[in-house]
């Protein structure tokens, strides 16, 4: 689904990622941490193609297409969509107006009224998009606009950042049914999916992960084995772990 | 009566070379004058093919579908006024002349909200008038479909100078349409318009007025508006097209307890365009408020100063002023200039907001990863701009403003 080849990116001059290889694999959910401004959301961005950044070197490759230069709505077109960790308020459109615009550009989804209703988003509609809004609707609002979008590969950064139980457990569903974790065998949505505490993974069954510090993919392997580490040794431990020397 | 009639023209005379307050100044004398004859059209549906098309602009219904009464004027010549059948008992619709003739009353409301000699725009109206509207909404009439006015030019270089005056009567409440445009082939002309409006006691008017004017045209309207107690009154103004030079101030007095006006308008500068704009508000009544929301969305080398001055000298009174610059060119250039006042008012609640910038890039992005195309995200952003804090707009307008997002984004943005 999705390959990236020592991709290099740098911000204002600074480098901010180095060197990052990975691929994720059809159907697999892949899982990203790592330290606050390690550079988990710029990677999000040059995925896609988004941001206030430039890919100095290597190749992002979608379904065996190099998408590194591509613009932005041509990856979405082609079926990238993310959840961002803090989007933008756009108080010139409502909910309503952006969720039809959203729903114009892509396939059309049929079925807008059923999700607006599974993401309690119904008496946010008519607001000014993330004008006020609170952390969980910020967030709901963006999983609206992801199911409508109905990605092949859904890049979601943060779900649960400023988001109650109750909340997350309305997100987790959303993931879980955007990324048709319910077909065992027949998966072909991909994910990958920034997260710090791991509460989400009780809502999916994510196949790998990968620690990023300071812009190098410094570990990888079982989701769940990372969260353990991290949670023991922090970070910094990381650094010094002995399965990855 | 005759008095009164001879001094206004002295006072007319008198100011019929004082330079406007605001907005560039302009010699009118150049400007042909016209023949004066009416030709009056039987029907509506009689109104030449060009001249239905530049109404059309104007949101202006030539079948008269969903109107309970029209008034077409083309430069000097009035074309058409009349009321539906059904409707004459809530209104009247007339040429401002005959009004005056039929009406002894009617000079109790000549140039009362608006002073003859402001400046040589109403001094060349009073002394050189032709045509204008007499809309009168009887006592407690709620009337269902609009009014509609329309007011083309289709002689180039000429000039259009009318007196409307709109009295809503105590406790009616009607919505008037009306719109300025001009044949395909008149680049060049004047237009001046004195309105004055009248809310009576708890009367309700929304007044829409969209402009359509050629691109070498220079257009002063002179607006007053009083409101009495409980009444309220909405304008919404939208200028679409090009001009030369746009320069308009109107006047609102809140003169009665709990009286409302709004001034809604939605601009869009483009190429020489110079549009100078605003709203004042005298809050004189307990419990009176108003508002005044400004869009200009500005492309080219258009020039667009947006004002707006609240005063109060009332207490218990509110109001709010916000002004918003949306910029699309380099070389455009947006002034707001929102002024708040108060005298010997010290429970008076006065607001304002200002803001001017370009379509926020970050939004575009966002919009982009939603899989739209950068025009359609700019587009999407524009459009929902000009309708910012502008609630209910008529259908009219809403189309309008519709399509001005795609048109700024189809025409580049200079
Ligand atoms: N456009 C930019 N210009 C300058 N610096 C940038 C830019 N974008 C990101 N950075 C910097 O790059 C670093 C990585 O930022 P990024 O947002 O990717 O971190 P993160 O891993 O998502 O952190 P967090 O967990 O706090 O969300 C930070 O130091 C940030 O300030
Ligand atoms: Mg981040």
């Amino acid at each position: 689904m999705l390959e990236l080849q020592n991709v290099n990116v740098i911000a204002e001059g600074k480098p901010i990622l180095t060197d990052i290889s990975f691929k994720i694999p059809d159907g697999e959910t892949h899982i990203l941490m790592g330290p606050n401004g390690s550079g988990k959301t710029t990677l999000l961005h040059a995925i896609m193609g988004t941001g206030n950044i430039e890919i100095k070197s290597g190749q992002i490759i979608f379904e065996g297409e190099d998408i590194t230069a591509l613009p932005t709505h041509e990856r979405a077109r082609r079926g990238i969509g993310v959840a961002a960790q803090r989007p933008p308020v756009i108080q010139e459109l409502t909910l309503a107006t952006l969720v039809d615009l959203v729903k114009k550009a892509g396939n059309g989804a049929k079925n807008v009224d059923e999700l607006v209703q599974t993401m309690n988003c119904g008496y946010l509609m008519d607001r000014r998009f993330n004008v006020n809004f609170s952390g969980g609707e910020v967030k709901r609002a963006e999983f609206l606009q992801l199911l409508v979008q109905d990605p092949k590969l859904a890049l979601i950064d943060e779900p649960e950042s400023g988001v109650d139980l109750d909340n997350i457990a309305v997100i987790g569903r959303a993931l879980h049914r955007l990324l048709k974790q319910e077909k065992v065998l027949d998966r072909h949505k991909s994910g990958l999916i920034i997260t710090h505490t791991g509460y989400i993974l009780e809502y999916l069954n994510a196949d790998r992960g990968y620690v990023l510090i300071d812009g190098h993919i410094a570990c990888s392997g079982n989701p769940r084995d990372l969260f353990e580490e991290v949670e023991i040794h922090g970070y910094e431990g990381c650094e010094q772990c002995i399965r990855c020397q | 009566m005759n008095n009164r009639k001879a001094e206004l023209k002295k006072q007319a005379l008198a100011a019929r070379d004082k330079q406007a307050l605001y907005g560039p100044d302009m010699e009118l004398g150049g400007y042909g004058m016209g023949n004066g004859e009416d030709k009056r059209l039987k029907n509506l549906s009689d109104i030449p093919s060009r001249l239905k098309e530049a109404s059309l602009l104007a949101g202006f219904q030539a079948g008269e579908e969903q109107r309970s009464g029209s008034y077409l004027q083309q430069g000097e010549n009035v074309l058409y006024d009349r009321v539906k059948d059904i409707y004459r008992n809530q209104i009247e619709v007339m040429q401002i002349e005959e009004a005056l003739k039929k009406y002894e009353w009617l000079w109790d409301y000549w140039w009362k909200t608006v002073a003859v000699d402001t400046d040589k725009y109403t001094a060349w109206t009073e002394l050189h008038h032709r045509g204008g509207y007499f809309m009168r909404i009887k006592r407690g009439q709620k009337v269902k479909m609009p009014i509609q006015a329309c007011l083309l030019m289709s002689e180039n270089a000429a000039s259009q100078r009318v007196h409307n005056i709109v009295i809503a009567e105590e406790g009616s409440r009607a919505e008037i349409i009306t719109g300025c445009s001009t044949s395909p082939k008149v680049d060049e002309g004047v237009h001046l318009g004195v309105s004055e409006f009248y809310i009576h006691k708890n009367a309700e008017l929304s007044f829409t007025m969209v402009h359509n004017w050629g691109a070498a045209f220079h257009v002063r309207p002179r607006t007053g508006i009083v409101v009495d107690e409980g009444g309220s009154f909405i304008s919404n103004y939208i200028l679409l097209r090009p001009l030369e030079s746009l320069q308009t101030n109107p006047r609102a007095v809140l003169r009665g307890r709990g009286a409302r006006v709004r001034f809604n308008s939605i601009i869009h500068g483009r190429e020489h365009s110079l549009i100078d704009i605003g709203s004042v508000i005298d809050l004189q009544a307990e419990e009176s408020r108003g508002e005044s929301v400004s869009r200009a969305a500005v492309s080219d080398e258009a020039i667009v100063t947006m004002r707006g001055l609240l005063r109060a000298d009332t207490d218990k009174t509110r109001g709010h002023l916000s002004c918003s610059g949306l910029l699309l060119s380099r070389d455009a250039v947006v002034d707001a200039l929102p002024q708040l006042s108060v005298s010997g008012a010290p429970g008076a609640d006065l607001a304002h907001e200002a803001a001017i910038g370009p379509v926020d890039e970050e939004s575009v992005q966002y919009l982009m990863s939603r899989g739209l195309e950068r025009e359609e995200a700019e587009s999407a952003i524009i459009q929902g701009f000009m309708k910012v804090g502008i609630e209910g707009l008529p259908e009219v307008l809403d189309q309008l403003v519709k399509n001005l997002g795609r048109q700024i984004t189809e025409s580049g943005r200079g």
